[in-house]
């Protein structure tokens, strides 16, 4: 890789199989392809880029307004839409292999069969990873039907493993009475890695309309309004499941990654914080780099979990 | 076209009405790039709330002294909190966004209400004194303070009120019919409230002259990430942000 040695090598992860030259990833719906923001950052700088969420086919989304603003956050019903699987790989991946950063493909579809052949389809040289989503908000079928039920949850996954011969990662949502029971189950399905947190299901209304505020009436809450909840639950997983972690949900500066990082996660996602600074997903790291200095700290992984009750990190424990 | 993210050091504001503000930032390397319909995005503060950028069209351009003006209603926290904003301050900008309007027009008529005219404001002055016509609409005479604005780069002015207190009495459709009909126009260029611009789409095509309308949807980024502003074009999805915010009337599918 040309940039074996970014950083010196000191922010480097392999999240089961996939090699970052640094834990900072893009958080999947609010990046686009990653092409739209190179004007902005070097995309080879940022750790990985997971792209929108993608489906068999194309979808043309949710109709009406789409997203609004609440207090230190956001609520979006976007609904999936995209391109298509074709469309993708056909004039999307040439232009994003001509950057030398892996690319995970976020795939959302509505049966586990439906997952499978698309992770099979996706399954290409270009496509380092995939992400499962399992948890999106703003769609009737699929999507988050997936995400609060283990069974089907694991369902999906041992499809997607099926078809898939690279890294697989699960994201999880937050709309769920145990997190820690959902990421068992995804776990035990055989998925390499947890992505957390999707949104929050949340409202607002237009009290002059005397209406709901989006079109679909509920959204997907996101920004550093949920980053308490992300954090407490990477804190609680890490603690249950063997399998690496990427926290996200409201990260915005690198003392915001840091907090994920000593619960566990052995890295991050930006998200909405990429619609407000679209330099940030490449920032983010030297802020990460200066923490380090300041603490002594030589490598990003000796700080992974430290905030966790001493020998409580199961991906340090190891397998019973 | 390329994005740049700037610190913009405010150089002054000027109160238009009891709610609409203009504001000056130094920016040359917006000014230097920035061509009428497109827009900038705004973050007015730099902790959690209000959170995102804001858009705004710009308003006019001056590259000599390498500012930009943005022409704002205080409606909300964000537009509150920008209108203490005094010379000196620094605003971080994303810009210029989105693509402009067709600049072919030999004879051509702009059409604005609202805030609306704050881009076409920036599309008469490029065009040139005295070559653009405008019609502008609005509810009483105090939403007309835009004439004081438009004066120099369109001395013809077709003025319309609901009230009548000031030019003809009605909307923008109470003049729009009679002057299409006089051919004298070969494209027209409509932004502001979306019945207008449905109107005015619709006369300009029945009068076979081309239009140009500026839309405006919310959006979270302005890049073409959120898809917050995506809606239905003919055959095709369109992004307001990148695809727009200037559109001919007929790539329109959803208004």
């Amino acid at each position: 890789m040309v940039n074996a040695k970014l950083y010196d090598g000191r922010l480097a992860v392999d999240i089961a199989g996939l090699k970052m030259q640094t834990p900072v990833t893009t958080a999947s719906g609010t990046f686009g392809f990653g092409l739209e923001f190179t004007d902005f950052l070097d995309l080879e700088k940022v750790g990985a880029v997971c792209v929108k969420g993608t489906t068999l086919l194309p979808r043309e989304g949710n109709k009406g307004q789409r997203a609004v603003e609440t207090p230190s956050g956001m609520l979006n019903c976007v609904g999936l839409e995209n391109p298509g699987s074709d469309y993708f790989l056909t004039e999307t991946l040439p232009k994003l292999r001509k950057y030398d950063v892996p690319v995970i493909v976020n795939i959302a579809a509505s049966s586990p069969e439906e997952y499978g052949e698309l992770a099979h389809k996706l399954d290409v040289d270009g496509v380092n990873a995939v992400e499962i989503n399992i948890s999106c908000p703003n769609v009737k079928q699929g999507g988050i039907a997936f995400g609060t039920c283990p069974e089907s949850a694991a369902a999906v996954v041992e499809q997607v493993k099926k078809n898939f011969s690279k890294t697989v990662i699960t994201k999880l949502s937050p709309n769920v009475t145990s997190i820690t029971e959902m990421a068992l189950a995804v776990e035990a399905a055989g998925t390499d890695a947890i992505s957390l947190i999707n949104t929050l299901i949340g409202m607002k209304i237009d009290i002059e309309r005397q209406r709901p505020m989006l079109g679909n009436i509920t959204g997907g809450l996101s920004g550093p309004a949920v980053r308490p909840v992300a954090v407490r639950m990477c804190y609680e997983v890490a603690q249950k499941v063997h399998v690496p972690i990427i926290g996200m949900g409201g990260i915005e500066t690198a003392e915001d990654a840091i907090e994920f990082f000593l619960c566990g996660a052995s890295a991050i996602a930006v998200g909405t914080a990429n619609f407000r600074n679209p330099t940030i997903a490449e920032t983010i790291s030297h802020g990460i780099l200066n923490y380090m200095d300041r603490h002594g700290i030589d490598k990003l992984t000796d700080m992974i979990g430290a905030a966790l009750p001493e020998g409580s990190f199961a991906l340090r424990s190891g397998k019973e | 076209m390329p994005k740049k993210i700037v610190e913009a050091k405010v150089v002054g504001q000027r109160v238009l009405n009891s709610s609409t503000k203009l504001i000056e930032v130094y920016a040359p390397e917006l000014a230097e790039l920035a061509v009428p319909g497109q827009f900038v995005n705004v973050q007015v503060f730099n902790r959690t709330a209000p959170l995102l950028r804001r858009p705004f069209g710009v308003a006019a351009v001056n590259k000599n002294d390498g500012t930009i003006t943005m022409i704002y209603r205080i409606i909300g926290d964000a537009t509150k909190l920008l209108a203490e904003y005094c010379s000196g301050d620094k605003l971080s900008i994303v810009g210029p966004l989105g693509h402009g309007f067709d600049m072919n027009a030999e004879h051509p008529l702009i059409v604005g209400g609202g805030l609306g005219l704050a881009p076409l404001l920036y599309l008469a002055s490029a065009f040139g004194k005295g070559k653009a016509e405008i019609v502008m609409g609005g509810r009483t005479a105090d939403e007309l303070f835009w004439t004081e604005l438009y004066e120099d780069l369109c001395p013809v002015m077709h003025l319309t009120t609901d009230d009548g207190s000031c030019g003809t009495k009605g909307t923008v459709m109470a003049v729009l019919p009679e002057l299409l009909a006089s051919g004298k126009y070969d494209i027209v260029y409509v932004c502001g409230p979306v019945p207008m611009m449905k109107a005015v789409a619709e006369a300009a095509q029945e009068y076979g002259v081309k239009c140009q309308v500026s839309l405006e949807k919310y959006m979270a980024c302005g890049l073409g990430a959120c898809l917050s502003c995506s809606c239905s074009g003919i055959g095709k999805r369109l992004k307001v942000c990148t695809d727009g915010p200037v559109f001919w009337a007929e790539e329109v599918g959803e208004w």
